[in-house]
């Protein structure tokens, strides 16, 4: 089967990549850029634990092509920290411990940093029904709630 | 597999009308991906549409109708403030379907098309009276959106065919719709029955009405039944309860573990007097 040639913009970098037209993009940052962030818990768009940004809207990496990726750019958890610094998010999920396991956490940080990006005072209720789609079997949901809530706080009183 | 990115529909029809084997566009990919991915559908050609320019368009014609594009998601739909006073009922159906990053790809014509007959969508776009363009290799025909669905997993689209454009009509004053699901959860699941219904008043009275029911059929169905019986009403509890019993009437569903047909038949009667409520509530501005 003949591969595809595709060009691309993750994490501010220009990567481009041979892909076979089945593979996703989930498979494409995994198993060929080492980008190993984004995780695969359904495969099927259940549980967000493979959330990316594609031209900043929230997707699923695990319901998109890697052939469909040419001339996007593309977010993942990589990207959300500097060499130095954690993400005022990052910081918070350590603080208040809104992890165990950790395999739901990158889609969670990416899904919650778009959000804030988009509306930088959401309600509760509001970041509920915008992680609704990252599924954790650990935490019970509560911690992960409280750490996005504060960090919205806290970014806006920072701005 | 071949993937395709063609920069027209006329090249997307090309390509579409001269394959063999399975052919499925892409739009989303909510469905081919998931399709693809737990090995029940491998199409032997992909044809990705939204390379089409304009795909993602959603405009506002100067008679106030809408002309969507196919690769129109459901959080642009939902972002786009001016769709949303217009047909409340379509854009909070759309808003239904799945999480937050499925609705950073979901389409309202991969919904039609998967073909599914709890597709939330669906029973939205038949009460609104939506049209799609179908582009294939005789050319281009506009038809109501009733003719698309023939079957669980099946469309009246010819080899070759696709959908091009969906129409929406311009809302007029004295108009609403609404739609509304039952579900076990109360997020991401599938529809056990659906409902949508768009009417226009004059004054208090119902002038039109459009009902359709999603999941109680093998395909969305139209009740012109329950439309009649709130027509030149006010809305009435016995206008209600005939417009129940019309709902009820016009279900043939399936028996499964989401519901049984008894239960099927009762919701959509609760359901279409709940969504008709909201939507004259909405007519009534
Ligand atoms: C986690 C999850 C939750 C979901 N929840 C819901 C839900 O609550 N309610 C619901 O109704 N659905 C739900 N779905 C199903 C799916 O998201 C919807 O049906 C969606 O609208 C499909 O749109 P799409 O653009 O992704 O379609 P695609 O997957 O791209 O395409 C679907 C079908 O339409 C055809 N098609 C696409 N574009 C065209 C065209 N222009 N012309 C002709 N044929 C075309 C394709 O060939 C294919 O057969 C869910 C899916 C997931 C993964
Ligand atoms: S792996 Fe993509 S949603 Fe679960
Ligand atoms: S921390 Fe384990 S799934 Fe969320």
């Amino acid at each position: 089967m003949s591969k595809i040639h595709v060009t691309t913009t993750i994490n501010g970098d220009e990567v481009e990549f041979l892909c076979d037209p089945r593979e996703t993009m989930l498979d494409v940052l995994r198993d060929r850029l080492g980008l190993t962030g984004a995780k695969e818990g359904c495969g099927t768009g259940d549980c967000g634990a493979c959330s990316v940004t594609v031209d900043d809207r929230l997707v699923c990496s695990c319901l998109m092509l890697g052939a469909e990726a040419e001339g996007k750019e593309i977010a993942t958890v990589e990207g959300i920290a500097t060499e130095e610094k954690l993400h005022p998010l990052q910081k918070r999920f350590i603080e208040y411990a809104a992890l165990q396991c950790g395999v739901c956490t990158p889609g969670i940080l990416v899904a919650a940093k778009n959000l804030l990006e988009r509306n930088p005072d959401p309600t509760e209720t509001e970041v509920r029904y915008w992680l609704a789609g990252n599924l954790c079997r650990c935490t019970g949901y509560d911690k992960i709630i409280r750490a996005v809530m504060d960090t919205a706080a806290e970014m806006r009183e920072a701005s | 597999m071949q993937y395709h990115t063609p920069a027209t529909f006329g090249d997307a029809v090309a390509i579409a009308s001269g394959a063999e084997g399975v052919t499925r566009f892409l739009a989303g990919g909510t469905d081919v991906l998931v399709q693809l991915r737990s090995d029940l559908v491998e199409p032997d050609n992909l044809i990705d549409i939204k390379r089409v320019p304009g795909a993602s368009d959603i405009t506002k014609n100067p008679d106030g109708s809408w002309t969507l594009g196919v690769a129109a998601t459901g959080a642009e739909m939902s972002e786009h403030a001016e769709l949303g006073r217009d047909w409340p009922g379509l854009v909070e159906a759309m808003d239904l379907i799945g999480s937050t990053q499925v609705q950073g790809r979901a389409t309202l014509t991969g919904n039609l098309c998967n073909g599914s007959p709890a597709a939330d969508s669906v029973p939205a776009m038949f009460a609104a009276g939506v049209t799609v363009s179908v582009t294939g290799p005789d050319g281009m025909r506009q038809v109501p959106v009733e003719q698309i669905p023939a079957g669980p997993g099946k469309t009246n689209l010819a080899k070759g065919e696709l959908i091009s454009a969906v129409h929406v009509p311009a809302r007029r004053a004295g108009g609403g719709d609404a739609y509304l699901r039952f579900i076990p959860r109360t997020e991401m699941d599938i529809a056990v029955v659906g409902c949508g219904v768009n009417l226009a008043l004059n004054g208090d009275t119902i002038t039109e009405a459009r009902v359709a029911l999603g999941a109680v059929a093998p395909t969305v169905v139209m009740v012109p039944d329950a439309a009649a019986a709130i027509v030149g009403t006010t809305l009435d509890d016995a206008a209600l309860a005939k417009l129940s019993e019309a709902a009820a009437a016009a279900c043939n569903p399936i028996d499964d573990k989401r519901g049984t047909i008894a239960f099927r038949t009762h919701v959509a009667g609760v359901l279409a007097r709940r969504v008709a409520r909201i939507a004259y509530d909405r007519a009534k501005g």
